[in-house]
């Protein structure tokens, strides 16, 4: 609510010459919401540092359902928002049908890629990023086993979790990885209480460090492992200063450099498909003040010659969605 | 009660009801710092004031015709159905199956096959809670609402892991063939020479909904069977006196209830997203409760107040997209306006129907 009314001055202008404000970019959170502290955050919080630095405005919808994405799609296409950037896959479907109806409109989605010509779509390596939060996992794990909460199950989170038991297994070929997903429906990228009964449940099994790439439901796992004493991971967004001292890094996942460059670009989209990666920086680990006395300069070092060697090629790291196989862990 | 003049009853009530959730509404826009006369102008801008609009609001107002005669049916026989969500959502399978499976050669065949499925499914969905009732006396409130949850679950199992296509992620139906595609709305209107905006999801189904009023008219009070459900619903005793079976009039009225709810499949399913996804019902099943109540179970009433709640829901939808007003209040709106004009209705019926009794005194 504070952040409502810290806007409330330019919403009010914006409030009703929004059908006449052209090329103006919108921006659509999907399901989870726009504060979930993880990958929605991360999008809102690129749009953010465009609208600070260029004092521009853009539009912003937050999806309450499923079956709403074809109408906010279409509504903002029609009132002349432009670029559309939207974030999850969730879209995909629906984005190919409407793309073609707005040709003069371009579209960004974020996650997935769908093709038309005025469809520019980013996604990301999540499991390179993943493969070194995996690496810092079992590096700090006293009990040699590490847990992975994956939001929904789908291939997009297992790639998550491939990556993340790659990278465990690369550090410590005894390391034991538990693995588990939240729900199979959107739902399960918001229910925190339920991400954190899992973790319960996986620090019971042995795990201490558990790594969370679930969105909002996150949140709940990363409260548990802190309450438990065990040490968490975040994901998408920097969320090591949520629980200090007890989240052991986190999984960044540029969402918010995507956004800021996709308002940056504005109306000249480039098309087609980029791939956000380790050497772009497009996914990474996360260190602050936060965790500084959790990640000794050592290992610090180890996970960044790992970094270098992935980015040069010298370690190849499995995508689950090439092929829909793991050979690091079995769903 | 006080008597009053009929079209006190039948207009001034619920729009008296209107102004007050409109007043609270104002209030509290207000509270959260907005203005809440931009928020009104919106609101009736996004809903009727464009073609564009009209579009959107047809098609909740379609939704809501449905949940809505599938409610009222319900009444009729004193039976508060309030399984509408589930059984739309299972109508929605049955809608989704018959179009993925069976290649239809023409839309028009593929509505009438739709149309039969969603019914059969949403019938077949309000059947054991109507069975439940009717034999066991398991009360009818309770089982419905929790056949919504089963409805729910149940969709949740079938779209991940039965009927979602190899590959894909969003848990939902692979798109419907090309050949059951429903004509827009847009499309008629602009063929007889009436400019309506293109790319607006009302569709074909508008008018089924139209002959569904029709029907459930001729049915609840020109035929026999109608007359045995409205006999059961004003005194089973009576009914029974008169050789009325309750458990038969039950599963019946029940059945239709279900089949109604079910229907709206093809407008939602069929006619719009052209795939079942999750959550496809959006609370259509719930909104129909609150037009069947305003529109005192009556299909003119009940086609009035589907217009009414699609135009708010539309609105809603506008405000949520265009303001910062949070998603959150859109909601409190809707349900202050089902407040007053359903739950609060009898208050407000008392009072309007003490001032015409003063006026009467007045008068002698």
């Amino acid at each position: 609510m504070t952040l409502m009314k810290s806007f409330l001055g330019a919403a009010a202008t914006l409030a009703l010459s929004a059908g006449m404000a052209l090329a103006e970019p919108a921006i659509i959170f999907d399901l989870g919401g726009k504060f979930d502290k993880s990958f929605n955050e991360a999008a809102y919080n690129g749009a953010k540092k465009w609208a600070d630095e260029t004092g521009g405005s853009f539009k912003e919808i937050e999806m309450q359902s499923e079956a709403q994405r074809e109408q906010a799609l279409r509504r903002l296409a029609e009132a002349g928002s432009n670029p559309v950037v939207m974030t999850g896959f969730a879209f995909g479907s629906v984005l190919g049908e409407v793309a073609p109806d707005y040709p003069e409109t371009d579209f960004v989605i974020i996650d997935m890629v769908v093709d038309q010509p005025n469809v520019t779509s980013v996604v990301f390596t999540e499991h390179e990023g993943s493969y070194l939060v995996g690496y810092m996992a079992a590096q700090t794990s006293k009990t040699n086993t590490v847990g992975f909460i994956g939001g929904m199950d789908i291939p997009l989170i297992r790639r998550f979790a491939c990556g993340y038991a790659q990278g465990a297994k690369a550090a410590n070929p005894d390391t034991t990885v538990i693995a588990n997903m939240t729900g199979t429906t959107p739902a399960a990228w918001n229910d925190p209480v339920k991400g954190g009964e899992l973790t319960k449940a996986q620090i019971s099994q042995g795990a201490d460090v558990v790594y969370a790439a679930a969105g909002g439901t996150g949140v709940g796992v990363l409260q548990a492992a802190a309450d438990a004493g065990a040490l968490s991971i975040g994901v998408d967004s920097n969320q090591n200063g949520m629980h200090p001292g007890k989240v052991l890094t986190s999984m960044m996942k540029r969402v918010d450099v995507a956004v800021y460059d996709a308002f940056t670009r504005g109306t000249e989209q480039p098309g087609g498909f980029s791939v956000l990666n380790l050497a772009s920086n497009g996914v990474g680990y996360a260190m602050d003040e936060n965790n500084a006395d959790l990640v000794s300069d050592e290992l610090q070092a180890t996970v960044d010659a790992v970094a270098d060697k992935i980015i040069a090629g010298e370690i190849t790291v499995h995508d689950y969605m090439s092929d829909e196989s793991c050979p690091a862990l079995s769903f | 009660m006080e008597p009053m003049p009929k079209w006190a009853d039948l207009v001034l009530v619920p729009v008296v009801g209107l102004v007050l959730a409109f007043i609270v509404s104002g209030l509290m826009i207000i509270a959260t710092g907005h203005d809440p006369k931009e928020a009104v102008k919106l609101m009736v801008e996004g809903s009727v004031g464009s073609t564009y609009a009209w579009g959107f609001t047809l098609y909740y107002a379609t939704n809501f015709i449905f949940t809505g005669l599938a409610v009222a049916v319900a009444f009729h026989a004193a039976m508060f159905n309030i399984g509408g969500e589930g059984q739309a959502a299972l109508g929605g399978l049955g809608v989704a199956l018959v179009c993925l499976f069976i290649p239809w050669p023409h839309w028009t065949l593929a509505l009438l096959g739709a149309t039969a499925a969603g019914a059969a499914f949403g019938a077949l969905w309000a059947t054991l809670p109507a069975w439940l009732q009717a034999r066991r006396g398991s009360h009818i409130v309770i089982t419905t609402i929790m056949f919504n949850f089963i409805a729910a679950a149940l969709l949740n199992y079938v779209l991940v892991n039965v009927l979602r296509p190899a590959g894909a992620m969003d848990p939902a139906t692979a798109k419907f063939p090309e050949a059951t595609h429903l004509p827009a709305l847009s499309d008629w209107l602009n063929a007889i020479g009436i400019p309506f905006a293109a790319r607006t999801p009302a569709n074909v189904t508008l008018f089924i909904a139209l002959i569904a009023c029709v029907l459930v008219y001729l049915l609840i009070w020109r035929t026999r069977l109608g007359f045995e459900i409205r006999s059961l619903g004003k005194s089973e005793p009576a009914a029974v006196y008169g050789g009325i079976s309750p458990v038969k009039i039950i599963m019946i009225s029940m059945m239709l209830s279900g089949g109604l709810a079910g229907l709206m499949a093809i407008n939602n399913v069929m006619g719009e997203a052209e795939r079942l996804v999750l959550n496809s019902v959006e609370g259509a099943g719930f909104i129909g409760i609150a037009v069947a109540l305003m529109g005192r179970s009556h299909p003119i009433g009940i086609l009035f107040a589907a217009l009414l709640f699609g135009a708010l829901y539309q609105g809603g939808a506008e405000l949520g997209l265009w303001t910062q007003i949070p998603r959150e209040l859109v909601i409190v709106i809707q349900a202050l306006v089902i407040l007053f004009t359903g739950a609060l209705d009898q208050m407000i019926r008392m009072f309007v129907g003490k001032l015409f009794a003063m006026r009467r005194k007045a008068e002698v």
